[in-house]
């Protein structure tokens, strides 16, 4: 009871010093020097508040206090400690407490970070951060508040999802926040940078440390995501372009545009509104991301703890931070004088602008396969849902001029590039790679000519970054993330194209065979564990060369609440993931069983982790610098 | 006639615009045939024409229905009003079973027959379709 007061009374406290900060900043903008100091404070103590409440939340929920509502139907005693505390965020209202946490530790963290700026950019910034931050905080107390308690005490609670009872996905959400609230930082500056007209070169440094954390947190934040689909959900797959994984990828689409314009930025001073534009649209994006996860208004495959009502308060919010971002970019914006300067074609300048392009095309085609089926079912009560076939038809075919394109920018210089020095060397690794893509098609036995092209031009890219390693004037961060990304790319499409797929329906003791191979369902056994019970299969399966791998599924049978997982046997080597599931459909004889040959999938969770590890060397040599 | 400004922007304009056309038209053809639309047993029963296109129904799995063999699974999707007679080979969700709510992907043979090619099951245990939802307010 106390703690929960104690939590209750720490928001509302938090609440107002950021409304302290707000009227202080604003009435005393031209007596800076106070201000310096009292703003320090004041933003320390709603730090200090806001994780009071956090901790508060944390401590009932490992104390299993079910007087409070949310630890009542979130957690059960029998759970294990480490879910009790992942608990505290894996539902709404714990979720936007978290959000509010990382908000005010970010701007703390930004004013710190920012001494050398001017003082009335970094006093704006933290006024317009304040605006989000009273936005959350009277959207958790009118609406979530995490802190209502019942009564009578109930002795028992009603226990978390046991698909959500995962170390994957227990710090799935703080990562992917701390992403999405990293924007916000990057919103608020450069609304604060355009009011003043500080957009430039010295603007860039300072901001693009933000973009960078913001852009890792994200990357790292999907990544975790996906392994967790990939093997808890059952079906083999790690992106099945869902609405909800979706509005995860647009700001991450955004913020990379963003990330490659503000070099540009910070060398030359140019794309100044594109740059506010980015910016904006990237936090927008990651509201609307919180906005339809939350709200219940995306219908999706995983959509948990849902409640329309909360949804208008977003949406107004989102409107309000919309109409609010557009009236200060349309008047304060002021064109800047060094934008005059001629852009050579052929320097990096331009094709970081092309690569905005690309990022602009994904970017609209995500973004209408995800709003289009909301908004045909408000206008036309149809419900319709746009499959993996969509995004991958209009996806697939553009990449490869922007692979093609992407290779041929890294040997770009910023200035004029001269074309012949860097010809010969990109022809000739263009054509290797054509060869070496046409031999592993032949090798495969695969005669589809779209593929042959595709791996060739993902190849060329892959090539041509590992040539760039051995190159003494390029940055390693850059290398490394940009080899990350033809990795990815290239295990994604190989992935795609030789994954294979078994199911069958099995007693046991039956033997299942098929083109390949066979599937043997030797035998079966199951035990008692604290909160599920469990069943493990144990299967043999043999493939035509005669490699023989044994793989043992797992049903759970979890008790509070009373819900079947399925835990995938997985054997990864660097060649390949074997991976197999079962179900029970009917009664005890039958188990389906879904049997996949995953080539180079362990591939695709190390590229994307380099592609993050680059940006995370960028970022500290970017901090060390100062 | 014109400059060598203005000629180069006409170019620049023209390319801008069939670029945009080339792409709206792409984008609308694979929209047609990627879209695929929710139905419950009751909006199939009243369809003017069965369509060869893609569709999902929505329901809960009729209690008794399934049956299984080692390569097919049959059941029936109802929405308390309809059914639908499914048959589907392929691997099926933790959460399907009868009594549940299911959504199934395929294509339909007439209106008392579906082909699915998938099958998903909400994570919830809970879950109902929304439809299935709504007829049973209407009962």
């Amino acid at each position: 009871m106390l703690t929960n007061q104690i939590g209750y009374y720490s928001i509302i406290l938090g609440l107002i010093f950021s409304v302290l900060i707000f009227i202080t900043s604003l009435k005393d903008l031209k007596n800076i020097k106070i201000l310096n100091k009292k703003i320090f404070f004041l933003s320390f103590f709603q730090f200090f508040f806001v994780l009071l409440s956090f901790i508060a939340l944390i401590f009932l929920f490992i104390s299993s206090d079910f007087g409070n509502e949310i630890v009542f139907s979130n957690s059960h005693s029998t759970k294990p400690i480490f879910y009790k505390i992942a608990g505290a965020w894996g539902n709404h209202e714990g979720s936007l407490l978290l959000w509010l946490l990382v908000l005010t530790l970010f701007i703390f963290l930004f004013l710190l970070n920012s001494k050398n700026q001017p003082i009335k950019y970094r006093i704006l910034t933290l006024v317009y951060q304040q605006i989000i931050i009273i936005g959350f905080f009277l959207f958790i107390l009118l609406t979530s508040s995490p802190f209502n308690y019942l009564y009578p005490i109930p002795t028992e609670g009603l226990g978390l999802n046991p698909i959500l009872q995962d170390p994957a996905l227990a710090i799935h959400p703080p990562i992917l926040y701390l992403g999405y609230v990293g924007s916000s930082i990057v919103f608020s500056a450069s609304l604060a940078a355009t009011t003043q007209n500080y957009i430039s070169k010295a603007w860039a440094k300072n901001i693009k440390i933000w973009i960078l954390i913001s852009w890792i947190f994200l990357t790292i934040g999907i990544l975790v995501g996906s392994i967790w689909a990939y093997y808890e959900l059952g079906w083999g797959g790690f992106w099945f372009w869902d609405p909800v994984e979706n509005v995860s990828l647009m700001p991450w689409l955004c913020l990379t545009a963003l990330l490659h314009c503000v070099l540009v930025l910070e060398k030359k001073s140019l794309l100044s509104s594109w740059i506010i534009i980015l910016s904006i649209s990237t936090f927008i994006l990651s509201v609307s991301g919180t906005f339809l996860v939350r709200s219940g208004v995306l219908n999706s495959v995983h959509t948990f703890a849902n409640d329309p009502s909360r949804g208008i308060f977003i949406l107004v919010f989102l409107f309000i931070l919309i109409l609010f971002s557009l009236i200060i970019f349309f008047f304060f914006k002021k064109e800047n004088k060094d934008e005059k300067i001629k852009i050579f074609w052929l320097s990096k300048d331009t094709f970081i602008l092309i690569n905005n392009w690309f990022m602009m095309y994904f970017l609209s085609v995500v973004l209408i396969g995800t709003i289009y089926p909301i908004f045909l079912e408000v206008l036309s009560n149809d419900k319709i849902s746009i499959g993996p076939p969509f995004y991958h038809k209009l996806i697939i075919p553009v990449l490869i001029p922007f692979l093609i394109l992407m290779s041929f920018s890294q040997s770009l210089s910023w200035f004029k590039s001269k074309i012949d020095k860097i010809n010969v060397k990109l022809i000739l690794v263009f054509i290797i790679s054509i060869i070496l893509s046409f031999s592993i098609a032949k090798i495969a036995g695969s005669k589809n000519l779209y593929n042959s092209i595709l791996v060739s031009a993902s190849l060329y890219l892959f090539l041509v970054s590992i040539k760039d390693f051995f190159n003494r004037y390029k940055s390693y961060a850059q290398s490394i993330s940009h080899f990350g990304f033809s990795l990815l790319i290239l295990s994604i499409l190989l992935n795609g194209i030789l994954s294979t797929e078994v199911t069958a329906n099995l007693k046991v003791g039956e033997k299942f065979i098929y083109k390949e191979g066979s599937i043997e369902f030797s035998s079966i056994k199951s035990y008692q564990k604290n909160n599920f019970k469990s069943i493990v299969g144990l299967f043999k399966i043999e493939d035509k060369k005669k490699n023989y791998v044994e793989l043992e599924p797992e049903l759970r049978i979890y008790n509070q609440p009373i819900t079947i997982t399925s835990e995938a046997d997985i054997k990864t080597t660097i060649y390949s993931d074997k991976f197999l599931v079962m179900n029970k459909v009917k009664g005890d004889d039958y188990f389906n069983v879904r049997y996949q040959v995953k080539p180079f999938m362990i591939w695709i969770w190390i590229s994307t982790f380099l592609l993050a590890f680059g940006g995370s060397l960028s970022l500290f040599r970017r901090i060390n610098e100062k | 006639m014109y400059g060598k400004k203005v000629k180069l922007r006409i170019l620049f304009i023209t390319l801008l615009f069939s670029s945009i056309i080339l792409f709206l038209y792409f984008f609308l053809k694979s929209f047609e045939e990627n879209v695929v639309y929710f139905l419950s047993p009751s909006e199939i029963k009243v369809l003017p024409e069965v369509s060869t296109k893609k569709i999902r129904v929505g329901g809960m799995v009729k209690d008794q229905s399934i049956n299984i063999n080692s390569e097919i699974i049959n059941f029936i999707i109802t929405d308390f009003k309809n059914e639908i007679n499914v048959t589907f080979s392929g691997s099926v969700p933790n959460l399907f079973s009868e009594g549940k709510g299911v959504v199934a992907e395929g294509y339909l043979k007439d209106r008392n027959y579906l082909r699915a090619t998938k099958i998903l099951a909400k994570h919830d245990e809970n879950y109902m379709p929304p439809e299935v939802k709504e007829a049973l307010g209407e009962k």
